[in-house]
């Protein structure tokens, strides 16, 4: 039988392989998005396994409010990156240093 | 609770969407030339939405009767009091804006519509009353900012500050959502008045984790150790008058946000985050203290100066009073008068082609060359570093006072040696403008506009500023009251 837990332990461990795609990997930006897409979908597994299990429907509205808001975030942050590549003509992550200190 | 008085309460945000979907109209037919005619337009409806918001202010609004969408939304004075301070920040940002975008030929009718945008999310973060009104207004702000800071895009660092902002923002929004659903699956409700009312008792593990993910993500909003290390970063990249707005305005509505969800969704167990709240303040103080300490770029400095003053202001945060909530407040509106005119300065700083000075070594022998300008950079920094008979230290003054009254008297100490720290690179801004050799590099004149600011931002920052302290004080407790109605 497959419980409330069990989502909790997938959820968590997407999250967590979210948060090191963006701090471990040294590549590329795209990555990151995808990194941080994948932390808003771990919430969202979150969202309606709650939902499903308190028998409350805000869960699910809230599980779309953050898919539409995901979109609008890879679309800006598709858009800085179009940006930053045309001016610097890399997207490596270790080059990301123009500024420091 | 119908629908029309939701409407009347939600005033503000709606003529600011709807003027602004306008004014997105007017930008896509009439291109950049409009662009200066819009911004005018948008400093009049943030002044209409100002003097709309302003009565729940005065009449000490608070309880059911400010509720909207069925406890979704709430329209007190606390909100009126943050909506007030934000609405200030980004119309001083947006008439400075033109003339800077101007000189480098980028000015384009987009800015003040994305300035407008952050400014409802900002509104609906002070405003939330449930984790879903929370989190769309954060991301409204929070989308708004990452164009803003990526807005000069011929410029590589404004790119570069841009996708750092977007990077680190995203996560942490994520880790906030994250903790979020937490919250949901344990409390099993999504409003603040729930929560608090779930939250009795000993805690249980998964709220706690939701409490902690929480206060990570807020702590990155406002830029407080220890998730601070986009700030400096970002400063320096965004053009000049967006580090103005969010050196003002999304701090005021992200501590805002964070009082709200601190005192009022999780005021039953304030001994949970409290020690939290004391490390992050303390961390703040001593990393905006001594990361300053090296910097040669102005911008940076007052990057860490923010993160230094957030510090500050976290302890009223801390004391989990009413007093300190009011503190914060009244701590609140004085930085943005100061950061205001510090920017304003910073902006007027530049050389006979019109490029920015930048470089604090480059504002050597300021005072006999530009008097004026040095003085009032002068007054910003002893200002910033609370010295007495400047309005600065009126805000460190009741924070402090309010923490001794909680009895955080270790807190209270540490921070005042470490605002003996922050001084030094103040003054040492001071001392390279006075003492130095000239280096007689800043020449440009001044605009009517950045100048009439500057003086009302100086007024306020100036020992005339303690005449505003009795209204400050009503109205940051009208506030504060509000905030702490019912719980």
């Amino acid at each position: 039988m497959i419980g409330i837990e069990h989502y909790l332990v997938v959820s968590s461990i997407l999250f967590v392989l979210g948060v090191l795609g963006i701090f471990l990997n040294r590549k590329n930006v795209i990555i990151i998005l995808m990194a941080i897409e994948l932390i808003l979908l771990s919430v969202n597994i979150n969202f309606v396994a709650f939902s499903a299990f308190l028998g409350d429907l805000v869960g699910q509205v809230f599980a779309m409010f953050v898919l539409t808001v995901a979109a609008g975030e890879a679309a800006i942050g598709l858009a800085i990156l179009v940006i930053y590549f045309r001016g610097r003509g890399t997207i490596a992550v270790d080059d990301v240093n123009r500024m420091k200190g | 609770m119908d629908f029309a008085r939701s409407l009347a309460l939600v005033a503000p945000e709606t003529l600011l969407s709807v003027s602004g979907l306008i004014l997105l109209l007017v930008a896509a037919w009439a291109g950049d030339k409009a662009s200066r005619a819009i911004s005018i337009a948008a400093v009049a409806v943030l002044t209409v939405c100002a003097i709309i918001a302003a009565p729940a202010l005065w009449g000490a609004a608070m309880g059911p009767q400010t509720e909207a969408f069925g406890g979704q939304f709430r329209a007190d004075a606390f909100a009126a009091y943050g909506k007030l301070l934000i609405y200030a920040s980004a119309g001083v940002t947006l008439m400075v804006a033109p003339a800077f975008f101007d000189r480098v030929k980028a000015m384009r009718a987009e800015f003040p519509l994305l300035i407008i945008f952050a400014s409802i999310g900002m509104g609906m973060m002070v405003s939330a009353a449930d984790l879903l009104t929370l989190y769309i207004g954060l991301e409204l702000t929070s989308l708004a900012s990452y164009v803003l800071a990526s807005f000069l895009r011929v410029d590589e660092r404004s790119a570069e500050a841009g996708l750092k902002y977007f990077v680190l923002g995203s996560l942490a929004s994520g880790i906030l959502l994250f903790g979020m659903s937490l919250l949901y699956g344990f409390t099993g409700t999504t409003s603040f008045a729930g929560i608090h009312d779930a939250m009795t008792g000993e805690m249980a593990t998964g709220a706690l984790f939701g409490v902690i993910f929480v206060l990570a993500g807020l702590a990155f909003k406002i830029s407080a150790a220890p998730f601070h290390m986009w700030t400096p970063d970002v400063y320096e990249g965004a053009p000049t008058p967006v580090t103005t707005f969010f050196s003002t305005a999304p701090k005021v509505a992200a501590l805002g946000l964070m009082m709200r969800v601190t005192l009022e969704a999780f005021g039953n167990q304030v001994f949970a985050w409290q020690q939290v709240v004391i490390f992050a303040s303390l961390l703040s103080i001593v990393i905006g203290a001594l990361g300053a300490i090296g910097q040669n770029n102005i911008k940076r400095l007052m990057a860490y100066s923010s993160i230094n003053n957030v510090g500050f202001i976290l302890i009223g945060l801390a004391t989990a009073t009413q007093a300190g909530a009011s503190a914060m407040l009244v701590y609140l509106a004085i930085y943005v008068a100061m950061s205001v005119a510090g920017f304003v300065v910073i902006l007027l700083l530049r050389d006979e082609n019109g490029d920015a000075v930048e470089a604090i070594s480059d504002f050597g022998g300021l005072s006999k060359t530009r008097p004026w300008l040095a003085l009032s950079l002068a007054m910003v920094m002893f200002s910033l570093a609370g010295i007495p008979p400047l309005f600065g230290f009126w805000g460190k003054f009741v924070v402090f006072q309010a923490a001794v009254q909680a009895d955080l008297i270790v807190l209270a100490a540490i921070g005042i040696a470490a605002s003996v720290i922050g001084a030094f690179y103040y003054l040492k801004v001071v001392k390279v403008m006075y003492f130095d050799e000239a280096v007689d590099k800043v020449k440009g004149a001044g605009e009517l506009s950045h100048t009439v600011i500057l003086v009302l931002a100086l007024l306020v920052n100036s020992p005339l500023g303690y005449l505003l302290t009795k209204c400050l004080d009503t109205l940051a407790g009208n506030a504060a009251a509000a905030l702490f109605f019912a719980y």
